[in-house]
């Protein structure tokens, strides 16, 4: 149950998160130029989007699950667990940003989520 | 659609016609990603390290203990890394798809790899190569999917 708990956190809250800041820079719109000042800028207003507080607030809370869970077990069960966030995030960018995840895009996060188990499971 | 496409784009057309310059700046910041981050890890690695370990009791030996923390040279540039990762990011996710960003920068698993081989002299099993193989895969078969599948918002400048 703990165990549940703990990567339910660690996938949902990370994921959650991340879709967060990417709502919050979606409203700020698209950066146009490389030049510093606008940069600058952008990363501002971003700043100032509540969205990107409560996605720094979800990943921080996912960061504490992490090593909660890397307390209890090892490295090389905790990490290919939490490959499955790949696909949470597209699901997540399917539903609540409307993103359209075409069946390429799905084959491309399968295999991802599957080499990133297989290079932690590799770690020697 | 389409005829006005050229010089000043209008939101609509380009989320249905993304051009190169498009890829470019988003492969450009993935890879500032997927440098930076790991990067930022691997120095944040190396400065505890140099630390040792943390007291946490009592509270004058862990107050001692993160100004040697902050005195660390890799420490600090671990810290520069990450922000300069995070702003790429913020940057990329202004513009492209979640779902096209997030797989993409696994590609980091690949680079700590790499990092580690080339730099630590450390041993990269087989299955572990087998496994950034896959991932550089799925990498590939994702960027080929256009980065934006949504109507963007333009930063106005001002």
């Amino acid at each position: 149950m703990r165990v549940f708990i703990l990567f339910s956190i660690i996938i949902l809250a990370g994921t959650a998160g991340e879709l967060c800041v990417s709502l919050a820079m979606k409203r700020v719109g698209e950066a146009t130029s490389f030049h510093p000042a606008h940069i600058l800028r952008v990363v501002m207003r971003g700043l100032r989007q509540p969205w990107m507080w409560v996605g720094v607030g979800m990943m921080a809370l996912a960061f504490f699950a992490l090593l909660g869970a890397l307390s209890i077990f090892n490295v090389s069960f905790v990490v290919p667990v939490t490959a499955l966030s790949y696909i949470a995030g597209a699901l997540g960018g399917a539903v609540f940003l409307h993103e359209r995840v075409n069946l390429w895009r799905w084959i491309g996060v399968l295999l991802v989520a599957i080499g990133v188990t297989l290079v932690v499971l590799g770690k020697s | 659609m389409g005829t006005e496409a050229i010089g000043k784009t209008s939101p609509a057309t380009q989320s249905n016609h993304p051009h190169k310059p498009l890829k470019l700046k988003t492969f450009l910041m993935i890879l500032v990603m997927v440098i930076c981050g790991p990067l930022g890890n691997v120095l944040l690695g190396k400065g505890m390290k140099q630390v040792g370990a943390i007291a946490l009791w009592p509270l004058s030996r862990l107050f001692f203990d993160a100004t040697r923390i902050f005195a660390t040279v890799p420490i600090w540039l671990g810290i520069c890394s990450l922000l300069v990762f995070f702003v790429a990011y913020m940057l990329v996710l202004s513009w492209a798809d979640y779902s096209f960003v997030q797989p993409a920068s696994a590609l980091a698993y690949g680079v700590v790899a790499m990092l580690g081989y080339f730099m630590l002299g450390e041993d990269v099993s087989p299955l572990r190569w087998t496994g950034i193989a896959i991932i550089c895969m799925g990498v590939f078969i994702v960027s080929r999917t256009t980065p934006r599948t949504t109507n963007p918002k333009v930063a106005d400048p001002g």
